[in-house]
């Protein structure tokens, strides 16, 4: 018996009950439900993995270089300057009114269309581990949210140094965030279960989803105010999901609450994703390994 | 007590061609009302068929086929990662599937790093993480490597690790792939009575192997897959004999009494 150990519980009075694998091909709806929620209390209950993974991607990307993963602050801060110097001297734009709006968008919808994109690979990407293992899915879909959202937390310095520099604060409204925020990391799993499942027995969808999200950026107001909108347009704003999603974070930070119909939409839109991904989870668990 | 029950269990791959796994393929079918018909029509590689057997704490289950033969699917449907589309199996028990020799393993991370992210995925306390790196430090004979990335380290540090890894977990049902007996010599030689350890540990062994003399010496029983189905399933000799196609010349009593599956896995080092 030399040379090896016991990892398990000791054996006798306080072994908890072996753990029970059950697979069996068509299920009801309610039993596959209950195993999708299994899936993800599982996977809740693995956090300390997943924000280790998490974590490591960022490490991993940068490791060995002098500023390790302050670059993402880096580069983010040399962009928003750059545009900053742009805009004022190309366009005369009135800067202490425009730059804190863009580069709050831009870092936030950063976050949002990497996340949409990453969340397209994240079960194909894990695919040696999935093929080996039995784990929750939900620890393919943490690990891609924990990676993003350390990268935005990263680029949080950056909107503090313009906020400073112009002065900007968003009082008690600030504290819509938070609200808002937990919309998104709820968001962030069911896009990624959606899109990582979809993805991967649809090897097309990747670049569609990529295409989409450019439009996004283009109809939404990222770059552009909602105010420069034709009063006529104005109203039709809240139907753009990708406007009212970033305005509920946006909103807040700017000092502004947003008004109920843009959280009605996101809140609607969040909704129906958290739907859809659901049931595709439920749906489609089982068969995933097929497909990657 | 751990215990597998395996019911008539059918696995089917689905065949994704190019086209066939487009969106634009199921759109266009979908659209011509051809979905019903597709889908019954769907190439599917059938992997598995009607396979069943029942194992109780004490069996020892090997796998034998050529390659294809669903050996290693089936450790999968096991491990829980393929779910069968006909039949029910029922697993009862902590279960270690040894599948991929660097499950979860980073080249960029360091040994020890890799170590504490392996206690992670198998949700170990700390103090039984702290247990492991012990263990697996001492076995892998690492030095001071072991905080080094795991890229630097030679292709035999990168087995040991891999295997002191592998097998530092205690399970009640263990699935081992072919993989794991196909180490070099000299490093089985000092792996052989780890893995004995481990496997005399288990209550249930499934092992899929193409090394005849290990299935003898350790399996009590035999399935000889092929091409998805159960050829036969009996005694382990009887089994193999009619695989092999000739008779077994008996095992030296002394030695399979002794130590069973020493000979089997030091056969390599003897040719040193």
């Amino acid at each position: 018996m030399e040379g090896s150990i016991s990892l398990a519980m000791p054996e006798g009075a306080a072994s908890p009950p072996e753990p029970v694998l059950e697979l069996r091909p068509n299920l009801s709806f309610a039993a596959r439900n209950a195993l999708a929620a299994r899936d993800v209390r599982e996977g809740i209950g693995l956090w300390r993995l997943i924000w280790k993974l998490g974590w490591l991607d960022i490490l991993l990307r940068y490791r060995g270089s002098v500023l390790g993963p302050f670059w993402l602050t880096l580069s983010t801060a040399i962009m928003i300057a750059a545009l900053g110097f742009l805009y004022a001297k190309l366009f005369h734009v009135n800067l202490h009114a425009y730059l804190p709006f863009l580069a709050l968008s831009i870092i936030l919808w950063n976050f949002l269309s990497t996340l949409v994109s990453e969340a397209c690979t994240c079960f194909t990407q894990a695919e040696g581990t999935i093929r080996s293992i039995r784990m929750p899915f939900f620890l393919y879909a943490g690990r891609m949210l924990v990676r993003n959202v350390l990268v935005l937390a990263h680029n949080l310095p950056v909107i503090a140094a313009i906020f400073l520099i112009f002065s900007v604060w968003p009082g008690m409204a600030g504290l819509y965030v938070l609200p808002a925020f937990a919309l998104w990391l709820v968001d962030g799993i069911a896009v990624a279960f959606l899109l990582g499942a979809f993805c991967a027995r649809f090897r097309d969808v990747p670049p569609i989803v990529a295409s989409v999200m450019q439009i996004g950026f283009f109809v939404s107001p990222i770059i552009w105010q909602p105010t420069t909108l034709s009063p006529r347009w104005r109203p039709l704003l809240p139907i753009n999901p990708f406007y009212t999603l970033l305005e509920v974070v946006r909103g807040p930070l700017l000092g502004q609450a947003p008004a109920p119909v843009v959280w009605l939409s996101a809140v609607g839109y969040s909704a129906a994703i958290c739907g859809l991904s659901w049931l595709l989870l439920v749906r489609a668990r089982h068969r995933v390994a097929f497909w990657i | 007590m751990a215990s597998i029950s395996v019911r008539g269990i059918a696995v089917d791959f689905p065949l994704y061609h190019g086209s066939s796994r487009s969106l634009k393929k199921t759109v266009l079918a979908a659209a011509s009302g051809r979905v019903g018909k597709d889908r019954q029509h769907r190439v599917v590689v059938q992997a598995l068929r009607d396979i069943g057997f029942e194992l109780r704490s004490g069996d020892r289950l090997g796998l034998v086929g050529g390659n294809g033969a669903g050996k290693t699917t089936l450790l999968r449907v096991l491990a829980g990662i393929y779910e069968p589309v006909l039949g029910h199996v029922r697993i009862e028990g902590r279960l270690t599937a040894l599948l991929d020799p660097n499950l979860g393993m980073n080249p960029d991370l360091t040994g020890r790093e890799n170590i504490l992210l392996r206690g992670l995925y198998g949700g170990l306390s700390a103090e039984a993480t702290k247990r492991l790196e012990e263990n697996v430090q001492a076995f892998s004979e690492l030095g001071d490597f072991v905080d080094l990335p795991v890229r630097l380290y030679s292709s035999g540090m990168m087995v040991r690790l891999g295997f002191a890894l592998a097998t530092a977990m205690r399970p009640q049902v263990l699935l081992m792939d072919e993989w794991f007996l196909a180490g070099d010599a000299a490093f089985m030689e000092k792996a052989r009575a780890r893995l004995e350890d481990m496997v005399r540990g288990a209550e249930i062994l499934v092992l899929s192997s193409h090394v005849i003399e290990v299935m003898r010496a350790w399996c009590t029983r035999v399935i000889w897959l092929d091409q998805g189905q159960a050829r036969a399933d009996g005694p382990a000799e009887q089994v193999l004999e009619a695989y092999l196609g000739y008779k077994l010349p008996p095992l030296p009593p002394l030695e399979a009494a002794a130590l069973p599956g020493a000979e089997a896995l030091s056969g390599a080092a003897a040719h040193r």
